[in-house]
């Protein structure tokens, strides 16, 4: 069972443009018709991703690429044109109307952009709205919603409207409503791209907090690279509707397999980016340890002084446990890529 | 040419264009001088003014060329009375005469105790079902919907029991009265409403309001207004809200509702009472049935307007949060779309108190039959006073409607009780304290006639000494104006040959806009032509162009100067809204104290009512100019009137001359109801087929004025959205 994929997707078309649904298309190719009509526009071409229990994988395109509707793809917000989408094992494109409504009533939440809060309701009654939907009595919604206002930090705030939020705020309410149903499943559409920047790094810590309590099967979307590697489990690099690249932060960063996935990668200042854990490599026969080890989610920069002066290599913990070996080549390689590349 | 078809000419041609469109026409005027045009291109036949229908079977002269009006006739007799559509009209007429009467009897007591009729029955049972399935589902539906209409049918035959009773002790015309609520009461409620939703100075307004109707004896007529309001009201913002989420779910709705809606609100006012009275007969109920279709549209609109605003993020996050159809609707998009679901209640009543005002010519009662009445016997005096009610009452229900579509709700959920409903037990507090007070002081429940003042005698020596010591001066500059400017621009478009017209119209048509804008607007001249309505027609055109010639070049000019300074633009934005609340007849009445009733009071009622969007446009246009581009020009060294000339107006060009369309509008409606004092247009005609209940003939004539009203939006608002998208201010 946990094998399975809780998020997958075949070869999934969203091409704005053709008739409503049209899963099965008798024979002809959709990649032949979009080449053939210039009226249509492909949003979302031909991917195929699988998320995994627990994982988070973060889609990254800049403005245009078709990441927002890729999500809403997944989560059947848009009719794709063509391929599947499976919710641990399930096509829910064949779903019916009133499937599809329980499935997002009890295993789905979504963060949005400009937050989507309902302006007519306090934060509380925003907070509750999917638990109401649901036909949950008032006693238990008002409850549940209070805890999740606890949860995002919120106390105080159950009877403000929206309006008298700020941005920061406003996202945490949108948060605690896509929790309140406790979905598995929580795709976020840019959630802190409104946000200023540092009330964006704190929202990403919070993000990450929350990840490590709730362990969801997240598909979370932006267009700031920094924030994919911060995040992420895996990353996916969108253009133009396609994935270029799917994989780790650090495959991504240290093996750029396109060159538009290059260009995002060029200018990664990666000792600040990558941590130990991206770069270390399993104990090898004969490796002998220093005393002192590192944490995997070091940033390299932190702890390159270290690494670089030490001549045997440095085991990497997590949670107390050694998972790898940093030697000073690692870092030399992250701190110098091309030296380290020409050398080889 | 493909590109002339499609879109008219590209904008560095257009010059060239319409003055190759004038040269065309000069070149018929030409030849008509000269004596060379054939008769078969200058002049229409004429529809007979003396034709009418005879009941006599004496033959009837039409002249026309196609007699559009026997067809729209034999439609509607067939409607009527081969498919029932008349059962079904007397049915409608029966339920809302009834409503009417139900709150008839609670402002001003009246029979029947609480004999809901059946309309409003079944309109609550269906409403409140619906509730009930959009917050909960099928079975609460059931049950609320259920136990309305039990309690239906039980006061049915409770009602029918008691009236029984009251048969065998007083006799079968001594029906249970109730008393209405007493007018210290009703005041006390303003007071309390004007309160909550705005502050101390909207309750003294609304109090004062009622007060004022109260003293001076005109409480009766204001109430029973107040009743066709109450009866309108409502079941047009309710077949406005159907009518907006239909169109606004199925495209195929809103291209059947758009044009339909384009012609109701261009249509003149009278126009809609002719064909209402065939189907529903004289009196107060087909008042409130010639409204609620005048209201209908702008509700319509602004529904849709709402929902389509509604943020795709928030109707994502509803679906997300597993809201079926229902749920979405009802809990997210209404919702959401409140401020202009709201806008829209309120110019639901605005719409409903000017139409209200005008069905007085139908024998809808209330302020304006009372205003009417003594207009038609020239006791001004009188009609001012009734005029100052009228526009009272309309800034009292403007400003509440608007106060309360601009309220924001406050969390209230955790309050105590008394606070929470504080609203709902102060204003059962008043009814209850003033009736109790009324039957200690019987002239709280009624005004007593001796208790009512009036200054109309001072209302009358006023206009009399206005007469008196301006006579010479209003005479000379009535004469001046009539014979050297109004007779010659008439006789000037009665000159014209029609051909010449109608190159006029089509060739500026397909400069602005094709092919399409051409046949359009040729086609509505057409069917005046082939109507034999097209010197009335001309005669209409030139009192519309010259009243918005006027307006523009009073109303333009004073837009820029009051845009000039921020606080005058909003004074000014402020005093256009307000004359805007006001019915369109009331604009009558100061242009009959000073220049009686003729044609040139006409247009200046016309102008005076017209020249409210050219000012208010104006304003607008300039004051939504980029601040950005402002301060760039400025860096660059313009003086204040290089900006105004290099800047401010040409960015600001779409918005005024979509606010000289709305001037255009203004004036076609008023032009009509002009006609009331005086003129030889098709408003006099429009008349004439109101008074003769001939449906063909008025919807023609309506149609005449809407299609002429409606050429000149499209071409303006063709040309407007086209120099946006170009000014990139979309």
């Amino acid at each position: 069972m946990s094998d399975t994929p809780v998020i997958s997707c075949k070869s999934l078309y969203k091409v704005f443009g053709l008739d409503d649904v049209a899963l099965e298309r008798g024979g002809q190719d959709i990649e032949q018709m979009i080449e053939a009509n210039p009226a249509l526009v492909p949003a979302v071409r031909d991917v195929t991703l699988d998320v995994a229990k627990g994982e988070i994988l973060v889609v990254m395109g800049l403005s245009g690429s078709g990441k927002s509707t890729l999500v809403r793809c997944l989560s059947r917000l848009h009719e794709s044109s063509s391929g599947e989408v499976l919710i641990e094992g399930e096509n829910i494109l064949k779903m019916k109307e009133k499937e599809l409504i329980e499935l997002r009533r009890n295993k789905m939440g979504m963060v949005f952009q400009s937050f989507g809060l309902l302006p007519h309701r306090t934060v509380l009654e925003n907070i509750a709205f999917p638990l109401q939907m649901r036909g949950m009595k008032a006693k238990d919604y008002v409850q549940r919603a209070r805890d999740m206002i606890t949860l995002v930090d919120l106390d105080g705030k159950e009877n403000n409207f929206p309006r008298e939020l700020s941005g920061g705020q406003q996202q945490r309410v949108g948060i605690a409503r896509s929790l309140a149903v406790e979905p598995d499943i929580w795709f976020l559409d840019e959630p802190f791209s409104a946000l200023d920047p540092l009330i964006r790094r704190e929202m990403q810590d919070e993000f990450l907090r929350l990840q490590s309590m709730l362990n969801k099967t997240i598909v979370f979307i932006t267009h700031d690279f920094d924030e994919a590697l911060r995040l992420s489990d895996r990353i996916a690099v969108m253009k133009d509707g396609r994935v270029e690249q799917v994989g780790t932060p650090q495959e991504i960063v240290m093996d750029p397999q396109t060159d538009y996935v290059r260009k995002f990668t060029n200018d990664v200042p990666r000792e600040k980016i990558l941590m130990a854990r991206s770069i270390m490599e399993p104990q090898a026969e004969g490796d002998e340890l220093a005393d002192r080890p590192v944490q995997h989610d070091d940033v390299i920069n932190t702890i390159a002084e270290y690494v670089l002066g030490q001549p045997l290599a440095v085991p990497v913990l997590r949670d107390g446990n050694m998972v790898g070996v940093l030697h000073p080549k690692h870092v030399l390689e992250v701190l110098f890529p091309t030296q380290a590349q020409a050398a080889e | 040419m493909k590109q002339l078809l499609l879109h008219g000419l590209p904008s560095d041609k257009r010059l060239k264009g319409v003055l190759s469109v004038l040269g065309l026409v000069g070149l018929f005027l030409l030849l008509k001088a000269f004596g060379l045009l054939p008769q078969f291109l200058d002049e229409l036949p004429q529809h007979l003014e003396t034709s009418s229908i005879d009941n006599q079977g004496n033959d009837i002269v039409y002249t026309e060329l196609v007699p559009f009006d026997l067809y729209l006739n034999s439609f509607f007799d067939f409607i009527r009375y081969e498919m029932g559509i008349d059962t079904v009209s007397r049915f409608i007429s029966k339920q809302i005469k009834e409503l009417i009467t139900v709150f008839n009897s609670l402002l001003l007591g009246g029979r029947l105790a609480f004999g809901f009729s059946g309309l409003l029955w079944a309109a609550l049972v269906i409403g409140v079902g619906f509730a009930g399935y959009a917050v909960k589902g099928w079975k609460t539906a059931l049950l609320v919907g259920g136990s309305v209409l039990a309690l239906a049918l039980f006061s049915g035959t409770a009602q029918e029991a008691m009236n029984s009773v009251s048969d065998t002790l007083f006799g079968t015309h001594k029906r249970l009265k109730i008393s209405g609520l007493p007018w210290v009461g009703i005041t006390a409620i303003a007071f309390i409403l004007g309160y909550f939703l705005k502050g101390w100075k909207m309750a003294l307004l609304a109090a004062g309001t009622l007060g004022y109707v109260a003293v001076f004896g005109m409480w009766k007529y204001t109430m029973e207004t107040m009743a066709l309001l109450m009866a309108a009201v409502p079941i047009s913002i309710i077949i406005g809200l159907v009518l907006g989420i239909m169109a606004y779910r199925r495209k195929s709705v809103e291209r059947a509702l758009l044009p339909i809606m384009n012609i109701a609100q261009t249509l003149p006012h009278f126009a809609y009472l002719v064909p209402v009275v065939v189907f529903f007969g004289i009196g107060y109920q087909t008042g409130v049935i010639a409204t609620i279709i005048f209201a209908v549209p702008p509700m319509v609109r602004l529904t849709m307007l709402g929902l389509q605003k509604v943020p795709k993020e928030i109707v994502d996050a509803g679906r997300m949060s597993g809201c079926s159809k229902m749920q979405l609707l009802f809990r997210v998009q209404l919702p959401t779309a409140r401020n202009e679901i709201m806008l829209g209640v309120n110019q639901v009543i605005m719409q409903c108190l000017a139409m209200v005002v005008i069905a007085a010519f139908i024998g809808a009662s209330g302020l304006g039959y009372r205003l009417l009445f003594k207009l038609q016997s020239l006791k001004l005096g009188q009609s001012v006073e009734i005029g100052i009610a009228i526009v009272l009452l309309a800034i009292v229900l403007d400003r509440l409607s608007y106060a309360w579509a601009e309220k924001t709700r406050d969390y209230t959920a955790d309050k105590p009780f008394l606070q929470r409903y504080r609203f709902g037990l102060f204003v059962i507090g008043a009814v209850i304290m003033s009736v109790l007070l009324a039957k200690i002081w019987p002239s709280l429940n009624e005004m007593p006639k001796d208790g009512t003042v009036t200054y109309y005698k001072s209302w009358d020596a006023l206009i009399d000494f206005i007469v008196i010591y301006f006579d010479a001066p209003l005479d000379a500059f009535k004469g001046f104006m009539v014979l050297h400017v109004l007779t010659p621009l008439r006789d000037a478009l009665l000159y014209m040959p029609y051909v010449a017209v109608m190159i006029l119209i089509g060739g500026l048509g397909l400069v602005l806009g094709g092919l399409y804008s051409a046949a359009l607007t040729v086609s509505f001249f057409i069917f005046i032509a082939l109507a034999g309505w097209w010197d009335k027609a001309m005669i209409t055109a030139y009192m519309v162009l010259f009243a918005v010639l006027i307006c523009v070049v009073i109303g333009v000019p004073l837009g820029i100067w009051a845009s000039r300074n921020e606080r005058r633009a909003a004074r000014v934005l402020t005093w256009c809204d307000t004359f805007q609340t006001f019915p369109s007849f009331i604009y009558l009445l100061p242009v009959i104290m000073l220049f009686q009733v003729n044609d040139l009071s006409a247009i200046i009622s016309v102008i005076v009512y017209a020249m409210i969007p050219a000012i208010r446009y104006t304003v607008e246009g300039l004051k939504n100019v980029p601040a950005e581009l402002h301060e760039a020009v400025t860096m660059a060294g313009c003086s204040r009137r290089q900006r105004l000339v290099q800047l401010e107006l040409p960015v600001a060009m779409p918005h005024i001359m979509l606010g000289i369309n709305q001037t255009t509008m203004f004036a076609f409606s008023m032009v009509i109801i002009a006609a009331f004092i005086g003129t030889i247009d098709l408003g006099q005609q429009i008349f004439k087929a109101l008074s003769e209940t001939n449906v063909g003939k008025g919807l023609v004539l309506g149609l005449c004025v809407s299609f002429m009203a409606l050429s000149v939006d499209h071409l303006i608002t063709r040309w407007a959205r086209e120099k946006r998208a170009l000014l990139g201010l979309d």
